[in-house]
């Protein structure tokens, strides 16, 4: 029994115990509600499941987070503007394939992949911008990313001639649904890619322990000789272009690029996945696992939501309730308090249990 | 016995994962007295105070109060106050943008009959308890318009106007000059003569002697002994401190300390940060210890900030063995083999959050540059070898620093440098908030050091410690370099250079 206690109490103190404790919970209640939630088949030669579409829908978050955790940790801010650059992303990368003005087209005037290559280092633009905003003029994260989370949308829209550009070009399509032949969704394997990179770059160099140093205390990182600017810099940057591609990514589920609906909402999903991860939102240590798991777990949230029929405009409320008893669990004050109850119920005990004895003898 | 006993704590035992921070440890604090706790960083006299305001929940053991009926349990510092027991921290918790009456009855305000605040009540309460204890000063101004001192006395007033039987000063003196010093242990005088029992945490002898009744002095989270100030020698309590007979701090000499004939490591010509510091000249030979000594404020700090490049000069030229350097960013002078341990340790210089062991390498690895991560293997090596080396209590290498004591903290920062392997290190402060045991081991390190090859710049509130150390000095004052002085340096010369008169 001990040995249980004392493994359990091992476990919870593991950094990704509680985001992988959420997943678990979340996919746990799936399974009581209905088995075949958990049921993948093969229909007309490609996968379909719930676990497979909340692998496939998850993905843009999931690129997001990658983002978003870098510049949560460096700069103890986030980046309320993610959302806004997917969709210039997208606009981009389209009114690039489509000629400026072009309703709808099925010839591109440009080579796909360079199409799609503008539309990211569009988003990386984006992500310079921010970053020079907020490392070499220092104006607060929220407030320089909110220039972009208002701006960019716009900016998308004037791109596209004030109007939705259709791609009708069969390749175009492959990135967010699936290539032919091939039965797991595309966005699955790009972001698969997306992390890959992000994780070998962390562990290959010095950029995770820069980052963390900076975000704790950038006036020791620079003294200790971090270039401290130009490594929030970088993070902003790799943010940019992570929205870069979650854009392209959403772009290509709907063939066009609708600017007002591509990544609408989606800065707070990418915010909510770092918090989710266990990653404190004042910045310095993060986990890149942690917020990803987070992703897909306010992913698997939304698409329980749906599969329990709860009705698209109700869901958010829904969402909201558990989000709010996720965080509140995780929150360190509410850690302590459970913490500090066991413990005094402890002390209690054993004062009780010791006066008792002394009773006995006396 | 004649005194009353306001609190005794016995017993207490306290333990955090890896550590055992207080063993069966003991405090008793009588009426009308000033109470001292002593003992070297890591000694246990924060952790024993905050069991006792109920910041930490003690594991075992008992405290008992008078007028208070069985074992204490305070679960927080809020059921302290409410029995009496009050806490002054180093760092002054009020507001300082409102008023000195607002910080004294905030949370109380004096309310008229609907109930809006009662200024007029207010002020007059305020400045009724300010003159009670002879302070002099305008309660209707914001608090930031005062010194720290006074701060830190409206602080001690706010607790016991809220009737504390105990107050406890944690470090009140460390940021106080000589003058702040004496108004505050004049209104300490003034309360013990009330009745009130005051525990007293502090790092400097000269204050316990001058102020204290009573020594309760504590090592490796134990209760050693309880003295009366009187007759405990200085030398016998510096002993108890540290458990050993005490190797008498003296008995460090600079060995071959003129370094007259070596090679010139760093060499600095006009340099100057605008609004910091004058142009001035600075040069440093092989394996010499160099002091820096002025008033705060007189230039210290921002010399050697430009040296390095922290502020970066604005004019002048420095030469490192005869090559120019030029210094944009610290990262500049950290490959041409500087280093600098900063005078604010937590502001500049520690990673709270991140492990022992990635505060020991990060200016090493920050000099291989991103693409050329040190391997673990190696990383674990440089900080075993360091914490071994310099003696760092910790549980482990990935404990997190904001851990360890002060003391141990300053050490870690010091092996950061260390491991760099600089041939010009400057260390600013380096001893400040340590205790007596560490200051020692410090300054034989230097000395160590130097003897080794290494140019080390060595800057000290203390002087004694500089003159243990430095070979030569520079003196500072009013934001120049005024002079040097070298060959025989005693106290008096130093601290006549230092007030004006010798010039170079």
């Amino acid at each position: 029994m001990s040995v249980l206690r004392n493994s359990l109490q091992r476990a919870t103190r593991q950094k990704l115990f509680l985001p992988i404790f959420c997943m678990v919970l979340v996919l746990l209640i799936n399974l009581m509600k209905s088995a075949s939630f958990f049921s993948i088949a093969i229909n007309n030669g490609v996968l379909y499941g719930r676990l497979i579409d909340i692998l496939n829908r998850g993905s843009e978050i999931a690129i997001l987070a990658v983002g978003q955790t870098l510049v949560v940790a460096v700069s103890a801010g986030t980046d309320i503007s993610v959302g806004s650059v997917m969709s210039l992303s997208a606009c981009g990368c389209c009114t690039l394939l489509a000629g400026y003005g072009v309703n709808s087209t099925s010839t591109l005037v440009m080579p796909m992949a360079l199409g799609m290559l503008g539309g990211v280092l569009l988003g990386g633009l984006c992500g310079a911008f921010n970053g020079v905003l907020v490392a070499n003029l220092k104006i607060q994260p929220m407030v320089a990313t909110l220039i972009l989370f208002t701006a960019a949308r716009a900016i998308g829209l004037l791109l596209c001639d004030n109007q939705i550009t259709y791609i009708r070009y069969d390749p175009y399509k492959y990135l967010g649904n699936f290539i032919p032949g091939i039965p797991i969704p595309t966005a699955i394997f790009v972001t698969i890619a997306v992390i890959s990179v992000a994780a070998l770059f962390l562990r290959k160099t010095s950029l995770g322990l820069y980052i963390q140093s900076v975000g704790v205390n950038s006036r020791a990182a620079h003294i200790s000789g971090i270039n401290s600017g130009w490594i929030c810099f970088l993070c902003y940057l790799i943010c940019g272009l992570c929205s870069g591609i979650a854009g392209i990514v959403a772009s290509s589920r709907i063939y066009s690029a609708d600017s007002n609906n591509i990544g609408l909402n989606f800065e707070l999903d990418a915010i909510l996945a770092v918090a989710l991860g266990g990653n404190s939102l004042a910045g310095g240590k993060f986990t890149l696992a942690g917020s990803i798991i987070g992703a897909y777990t306010i992913q698997a949230i939304t698409t329980t939501l749906l599969a329990m029929g709860v009705s698209t405009d109700q869901a958010p409320v829904v969402k909201a309730i558990i989000v709010v008893i996720i965080v509140v669990v995780q929150a360190p004050v509410f850690r302590d308090w459970i913490g500090n109850r066991s413990a005094r119920k402890l002390t209690i005990a054993k004062v009780a249990a010791e006066s008792g004895s002394g009773e006995g003898v006396a | 016995m004649e005194e009353q006993i306001l609190i005794t704590m016995r017993d207490i035992t306290k333990t955090f994962p890896g550590v055992v921070a207080l063993d069966h440890a003991q405090l008793t604090l009588r009426k009308g007295e000033i109470h001292a706790l002593m003992g070297e960083n890591g000694a246990g006299k924060s952790t024993i105070i905050k069991c006792l305001t109920g910041v930490y929940e003690r594991d075992a053991g008992e405290i008992h109060m008078a007028g208070i009926e069985g074992n204490i349990f305070n679960h927080s510092t809020q059921e302290a106050q409410k029995i009496g027991i009050a806490t002054v921290y180093q760092e002054v918790n009020l507001c300082p943008n409102l008023s000195v009456a607002e910080n004294l009855f905030i949370g109380r305000e004096p309310r008229t009959k609907l109930g809006m605040v009662d200024w007029k009540v207010m002020n007059r309460k305020a400045r009724k308890i300010m003159d009670d204890l002879k302070i002099r000063l305008d309660v209707t101004n914001i608090l930031e318009n005062y010194s720290l001192a006074i701060q830190q006395m409206v602080a001690i007033a706010r607790a016991v106007d809220m009737d504390c039987k105990v107050l406890i000063l944690d470090e009140p003196t460390s940021s106080l000059d000589d003058t702040e010093v004496a108004k505050l242990f004049h209104l300490m005088r003034g309360l013990k003569k009330k009745g009130v029992g005051i525990l007293f945490v502090t790092h400097f002898l000269e204050q316990v002697y001058e102020v204290c009744d009573r020594i309760t002095v504590m090592r490796n989270g134990k209760f050693v002994n309880e003295y009366d100030v009187a007759e405990l020698p200085r030398m016998q309590l510096v002993a108890a401190m540290l458990g050993k007979d005490f190797d008498d701090l003296a008995t460090i000499k600079p060995e071959g300390a003129s370094a007259a004939g070596g090679e010139l490591v760093v060499e600095a010509r006009n340099l100057s940060h605008k609004g910091t510091i004058k142009p001035f000249d600075f040069e440093i030979r092989k394996g010499e210890v160099v002091g820096v000594t002025g008033l705060l404020g007189s230039g210290r700090s921002e010399m050697v900030r430009c040296i390095y490049g922290v502020d970066r000069a604005q004019t002048g030229t420095e030469k490192m063995h005869g090559k120019d350097l030029k210094i944009n960013a610290p990262i500049d002078s950290i490959k041409a083999g500087m280093g600098f341990l900063p005078d604010d340790r937590k502001a500049d210089g520690c990673f709270a959050e991140l492990s022992v062991r990635e505060n020991i390498i990060l200016a090493l690895q920050a000099r291989q540059g991103l693409f050329h991560t040190l391997p673990m293997a190696k990383q674990n090596e440089l900080a075993d070898q360091f914490i071994d080396l310099l003696q760092i209590k910790t549980p482990s290498r990935e404990t997190p620093l904001s851990q360890l004591s002060g003391g141990n903290q300053q050490k870690v920062i010091l092996a950061r440098w260390l491991c760099t392997h600089p041939d010009f290190l400057i260390l600013d402060e380096p001893t400040r908030g340590i205790d007596i045991g560490t200051k020692t081991e410090f300054q034989r390190l230097v000395l160590k050091f130097a003897s080794e090859g290494m140019s080390i710049v060595f800057i000290s509130s203390e002087i004694d410690e500089m003159l243990r150390t430095c070979s030569r000095m520079c003196v500072m004052r009013d934001g120049a370099k005024v002079g040097e002085i070298d060959g025989e340096m005693t106290q008096e010369s130093v601290m006549a250079a230092i007030a004006g008169g010798e010039q170079q």
